[in-house]
């Protein structure tokens, strides 16, 4: 699929609301989860080269905390949650305590682990599932999987059933804030979310703005 | 893809289940380096294919670059990093395996074309970021967890 060719600006404007809608959930759940209040940014719509994707999290050797959802039903694709090491950090200590979330620099322990992934699943799901209440759509996730990697190194896994069509890829960008704290220390998430390439066909068809061929 | 002489250094960054493939010839101090995505052209969905991304498309057009730049047909080894699975996962379906899987395409291609395979470091679940110097033929990794080290 051509996205520039297809794609009207029109169209980047409903993902964009689909990608507002589910972060919108997501940032509630997570506040829920955190007890305080997180804020989300609005959302970026863009079609960016393989290259450009990881820009986004600052660079292909940025180290991230990701969990990642494989989304299978009637519009398969990929989902990553992001979190800067620093700020999955704060994040494991928010959710188990200081002295259980302690290791080294990059590694976390064990139970730090499986809490990330618990919080990415939750934030996760909570997006997804908006996202099937939105369009209609039957959208499940996969099991949870957590890597914490070069941001380079985990994108480009996503990006597997887009490469088969092309080197394009459509991120719906969503950053969140946890007000809270001083500015200068602010979680920082991100999510992206990366249909694969028949599914927006399916995604614009269930909201009544079929793609042009 | 891309081609260095000495003294230029050649380098990926933040490589997962992609393979970056390095072809060298030592004595002409001349290197270039593929960045595998997928085993097989035949996995594309559209027309042209983008040569670059498939084992099976990419390590014959490195070649072959390669000796255009003077590089000797016979002259040529290579030495790969890359394959990781970037996460775990119970069951699985194939593509969660492409990193091995793009492994075992690349040898299979550089088998087919004569070249040897003198180092790897294949393989696990972690990124890498790699560098070669065309000068020494070797070739630096890096991981978040191990630091820098040489094959």
């Amino acid at each position: 699929m051509n996205f520039e060719q297809n794609f009207t600006s029109f169209h980047l404007d409903i993902l964009k609301e689909v990608g507002n809608i589910g972060a919108g959930n997501a940032a509630t759940a997570m506040s829920q989860l955190l007890n305080k209040p997180i804020e989300m940014k609005v959302p970026s719509v863009k079609i960016v080269n393989f290259e450009e994707i990881t820009e986004l999290v600052g660079g292909p050797e940025t180290v991230v905390s990701s969990v990642f959802l494989r989304i299978e039903g009637d519009a398969p694709g990929s989902m990553f949650f992001m979190l800067p090491v620093k700020q999955a950090k704060r994040l494991s200590r928010d959710l188990i305590g200081e002295e259980l979330a302690a290791r080294s620099e990059h590694a976390f322990s064990e139970l730090a682990i499986s809490a990330l992934q618990e919080a990415g699943n939750i934030i996760a799901g909570s997006y997804l599932s908006s996202l099937a209440d939105f369009t209609k759509l039957n959208v499940e996730p996969s099991p949870p999987a957590l890597s914490i990697d070069m941001a380079g190194a985990i994108l480009s896994f996503g990006l597997l059933e887009l490469s088969r069509a092309g080197d394009h890829a459509i991120v719906i960008n969503t950053t969140f804030i946890d007000q809270s704290e001083h500015l200068a220390h602010e979680i920082q998430g991100y999510f992206f979310l990366l249909p694969d390439p028949d599914s927006f066909k399916k995604i614009f068809q269930a909201l009544g703005v079929p793609l042009d061929e | 893809m891309n081609i260095a002489k000495a003294p230029q250094l050649i380098r990926t960054t933040g490589l997962g289940s992609c393979v970056g493939v390095v072809l060298f010839d030592e004595r002409k101090q001349i290197s270039g380096m593929a960045h595998v995505m997928l085993p097989n052209s035949e996995l594309t969905r559209v027309k042209p294919i983008n040569k670059a991304k498939y084992a099976d498309t990419a390590i014959p057009l490195l070649l072959e670059n390669l000796i255009k730049w003077g590089a000797g047909a016979h002259e040529v080894k290579a030495k790969i990093a890359g394959g990781s699975q970037m996460f775990q996962f119970a069951g699985g379906n194939e593509m969660m395996r492409v990193g091995p899987r793009n492994v075992e395409a690349v040898k299979k291609e550089l088998d087919r074309l004569h070249i040897r395979l003198v180092a790897e470091d294949t393989g696990g679940n972690k990124g890498r970021t790699i560098e070669f110097n065309p000068q020494t033929a070797e070739l630096s990794i890096k991981t978040i967890d191990m630091g820098i080290y040489v094959i």
